[in-house]
């Protein structure tokens, strides 16, 4: 399937979820926050939340800043 | 002296610097130019995870985050419907509740919005966030932000990251003067003793970032600035003399030679 992840059209196993996904990132262990479709996911529904085509994920982190 | 304690958002502090960690060269002059300011809360940005080219490392690594609170800016934000959607992100993110508001006006200037902070400010404080507002110094403007529940007011003392100081020291007075949250300043502050300055008007905290990450050493600045401060406080607290058009002789009068 294909979704937008943070504004790059991105190709995903069928099924994945968020808890997958995070993880094919390496960042299961950092400090992040995941949207889809503007809905914030919290963190313990990751594993149960399946990912569906056409779906636009942001996952932010915290970065340098004033 | 009994010790002089900051308290924000139901939390003690004894420094009174808060600083950015945006604009440093690396993550360890970031950690460096930390421990030398000796500040105890510091903003970070919420941006994107770079999916393409991902980084091993990540600010947060390289921060004592036992000694350290973060406070998450929504910086880059125009609306304030972007601004509450950043809060909420860095919250889920697992950094607690605090949150410096920022909705900018205009990208010349990065001058506040104001009404659009104070409708994102009122989501927030709704919300549970403990929400520390950046505006200009406006008394009126402070005093909406205080009234809707947020636990500070961030008046800037210039445009952030001019180093011009601060340009309205009167504006600041009548702040302080009718506020009955902290006023921190942020923004807009270039050197030791601007941060001093503030203090002795009565601020509770400044808050800066370029001054120390843009200086030539930025680890001897954020000293400079800790040190500013300090000084601004103690004397703030020590109340200045009044000033006069005419000069007090400091020897006495008395037993003077005929």
């Amino acid at each position: 399937m294909q979704v937008m992840l943070n504004g790059e059209s991105t190709d995903l196993a069928d099924g994945a979820t968020i808890d997958d996904l995070v993880n094919q990132l390496d960042l299961a262990h950092r400090r992040i926050a995941v949207e889809v479709n503007r809905d914030i996911v919290p963190r313990d529904c990751f594993a149960g939340r399946a990912l569906r085509d056409g779906d636009v994920i942001e996952i932010v982190h915290f970065i340098g800043g004033g | 002296m009994q010790q002089d304690v900051f308290e924000l958002g139901g939390a003690t502090y004894t420094s009174r610097l808060i600083v950015g960690t945006g604009k440093y060269r690396d993550f360890e002059e970031t950690r460096a130019a930390i421990d030398a300011s000796g500040a105890e809360i510091v903003t970070v940005a919420v941006r994107r995870v770079n999916i393409t080219s991902r980084d091993s490392d990540n600010l947060l690594d390289h921060l004592d985050l036992d000694r350290i609170t973060i406070l998450p800016n929504t910086a880059g934000c125009y609306t304030a419907e972007d601004a509450v959607r950043t809060a909420r992100l860095a919250r889920e993110a697992g950094v607690g509740s605090l949150v410096k508001l920022e909705v900018i006006g205009d990208e010349k200037t990065l001058f506040p919005d104001v009404p659009a902070t104070i409708e994102a400010a009122r989501v927030l404080v709704g919300e549970g966030f403990v929400v520390l507002p950046y505006l200009n110094d406006d008394p009126i403007a402070a005093k909406r932000l205080a009234d809707l529940g947020c636990a500070a007011v961030m008046p800037l003392a210039a445009p952030i990251g001019s180093g011009l100081g601060i340009r309205n020291p009167y504006n600041l007075k009548i702040i302080l003067e009718q506020s009955e949250v902290p006023v921190i300043v942020d923004a807009g502050v270039g050197t030791a003793s601007d941060v001093a300055r503030a203090m002795e008007l009565g601020c509770e905290a400044v808050l800066l970032n370029t001054a120390i990450a843009g200086a030539k050493d930025p680890i001897a600045m954020a000293e400079a600035m800790k040190l500013g401060v300090r000084a601004g406080r103690l004397a703030y607290l020590a109340g200045r003399i009044p000033k006069k058009l005419y000069a007090t002789a400091s020897s006495p009068i008395e037993g003077l030679l005929d």
